[in-house]
């Protein structure tokens, strides 16, 4: 619509900056509180304005250095492991999924339909649905408190494999005979056409796959029992101890603060890349 | 360089589990000659690209053999049997420059760099691609597309050129055009092509041999001159030439059971003769197409007649009389088709 009515665009502008407030308030209010110490936090009101114990608060979480009566980690290790974690998850997915489709694309082999909706309807089984199971096999191969058992289990992807297979059959037929006559072999093309054509919506799928893999909180939350495997989101839930004790919300917040810049940083620094590939059909 | 022999070759298609089979190619036979330039043209699905892809490797062989240079090559791989393709669209990787687009068949092949460097800037010195070498396939115009799709193929300097419809994504300007460069490449090259086309113009035009294919079969394998001037059945004799030839079956004074057919331009305007009643006019500029029609003894045919726009344009609804010249007169079994 390209209406030029000064009401609708009132209108507009008063929904949408509505909805920004709405989003924008809560994440304000974690940073006004990591700006704070914990007594000023307890008042009634809280503030609302920013305080003087930025620095402070934040090397606290940094270093794991604060008073409080929950888990202790240092920020610093938590994000170390989460950013190891999301990459193996994102760039693992990638590659599975990049090489299941071209095997269900180019390749014709028995029950090649059948094994393509195999993988589909694993599309219908989230995680939580196969937790205890899951859970079962990490633990009797050992890999309780390891990056294999952080990430093997969610590296499994039908939606990427789904979204690859859907690219690839767009892909033109002469284009892989062309490459056949130049004599290049299934991976020599798959490494020299189809990957560089694949560029952009890899991008798009890793900015999506690492913001899955930084948020994780279930399966990290039941595989992480050492204070040295925690992701940072699971570190924010193991620092709120309960129970009556003091609790360091500014802490807390300092550290989700810290925990929202990665993926914030990903999606600003590949926002090009990712709408690219969303939108983009050039081939 | 090299001779490609067809041996009766078969294609067939089958269905779930081979229950239902497809022929779609029924034996073919053809002897081409070392550096010849042979067209297959054929309306569509009668299995002329089908014929060209089993050559190229890229539909495999349901019987018969076809060799090249000597030698069978229904179990090579396209990459093997010394052969290079131009597709239809092109079918250039669109991620690649036009210089890598050229050489990466000769970067799989392991031919050494300056090797490579030297035999593109040949090749796009030929084609006048020069300036376009770093561009991207998306920053040309079809037409330079279309020249970079040649240059693959003359880069690799391989036996035999394979041509698919290379020309029906251009404009009829741009076509007529690259027609001559196509002509004047082979003759500088000489190296054996086939070239798959719809369009009888461009048959005959770049045609050293044509194969005019109808239904999966061969009609007819000859020079431009012998297929226009004496088409093997109806089939062939319709095909080719525009507006295509008249066949009149059961004309007065012919034996039943036999068709006569007589091209447009070889029926003269004279005082009498087959009786037309004008139907239709075409002037098309040198030449003036009438139609008209001629109600004899059992039938009640539709005929054209070219004439020269000098002549008078008759009336239409008038009668008209139109005597065949006798030497040009075809004669063809009506049941089969074929030629007498």
């Amino acid at each position: 619509m390209v209406e030029r009515r000064p009401l609708l665009t009132a209108l507009t502008h008063t929904v949408l900056i509505l909805g920004v407030v709405v989003i924008a308030f809560p994440l304000y209010l974690t940073f006004v509180a990591s700006t704070h110490t914990t007594p000023d936090l307890m008042q009634s009101p809280m503030p609302l304005l920013p305080g003087s114990h930025f620095l402070q608060n934040y090397l606290d979480a940094w270093n794991g250095t604060g008073a409080g009566a929950g888990s202790k980690a240092p920020v610093a290790r938590m994000m170390m492991v989460s950013l190891i974690t999301a990459l193996i998850i994102a760039l693992g997915k990638i590659a599975i999924s990049l090489l299941s489709a071209f095997a269900i694309v180019y390749f014709r082999f028995p029950f090649r339909n059948f094994v393509f909706w195999a993988i589909f309807i694993t599309l219908m089984l989230p995680v939580e649905v196969r937790i205890g199971p899951t859970y079962k096999v990490v633990a009797d191969f050992g890999m309780l408190d390891t990056y294999a058992g952080l990430t093997v289990p969610l590296i499994a992807s039908a939606t990427a494999t789904f979204l690859f297979r859907q690219f690839f059959l767009t892909v033109p037929e002469e284009l892989v005979e062309a490459a056949r006559i130049d004599g290049a072999g299934p991976m020599r093309f798959f490494k020299d056409v189809l990957l560089p054509l694949s560029m952009t919506s890899i991008a798009a799928l890793f900015v999506i796959q690492f913001i899955y893999g930084w948020n994780q909180y279930l399966w990290p939350l039941l595989v992480t029992t050492n204070e040295s495997m925690y992701p940072v989101v699971i570190g924010i839930k193991r620092m709120i101890s309960g129970g009556d004790s003091e609790m360091q919300w500014n802490v807390v917040m300092a550290t989700a603060m810290m925990a929202m810049i990665p993926p914030a940083t990903i999606v600003i620094l590949m926002q090009k890349w990712f709408v690219k590939g969303l939108v983009d059909t050039e081939k | 360089m090299a001779a490609i022999t067809l041996k009766n070759v078969v294609k067939c298609y089958y269905g779930i589990g081979k229950k239902t089979v497809n022929k779609v190619i029924h034996g073919v036979n053809a002897e081409i000659a070392d550096g010849e330039f042979i067209v297959i043209v054929g309306p569509s699905g009668c299995g002329k690209s089908t014929l060209l892809r089993m050559v190229a490797g890229l539909e495999e062989i349901t019987e018969g053999e076809i060799s090249i240079g000597n030698r069978v090559v229904n179990d090579l791989e396209p990459s093997e049997r010394d052969i290079a393709m131009v597709f239809q669209n092109y079918a250039l990787y669109p991620h690649m420059s036009v210089f890598d687009n050229m050489a990466y068949g000769l970067k799989i092949a392991k031919v050494p760099t300056d090797e490579i460097k030297t035999r593109v800037d040949k090749a796009a010195k030929i084609l006048e691609l020069g300036p376009y070498l770093a561009r991207k396939p998306r920053e040309l115009s079809g037409g330079q597309r279309q020249r970079v799709a040649m240059g693959r193929a003359i880069v690799r300097q391989p036996q035999v050129f394979l041509f698919d419809e290379p020309l029906s994504n251009l404009d009829a300007k741009l076509r007529a055009h690259t027609r001559l460069e196509i002509q004047k490449l082979h003759r500088d090259l000489g190296i054996t092509s086939l070239f798959v086309t719809h369009d009888q113009v461009e048959a005959m035009t770049l045609a050293q041999r044509m194969i005019v294919m109808n239904g999966g079969v061969m009609e007819q394998f000859g020079t431009p001159e012998e297929v226009y001037a004496r088409p093997a059945s109806t089939f062939v004799a319709t095909f080719i030439g525009s507006p295509p030839m008249n066949l009149i079956k059961g004309a007065p004074g012919t034996k039943p059971g036999v068709t006569v057919g007589i091209r447009p331009e070889h029926l003269d305007i004279t005082p009498d003769g087959w009786a037309l009643t004008v139907d239709a006019l075409e002037m098309l500029g040198a030449e003036r197409l009438v139609y008209g029609r001629w109600r004899h003894g059992e039938g009640d045919e539709l005929v054209v007649i070219r004439c020269d726009e000098s002549l008078p344009a008759p009336q239409l609804g008038s009668t008209i009389h139109v005597t065949p010249r006798p030497d040009r007169l075809h004669y063809f079994d009506t049941a089969s088709g074929k030629r007498i």
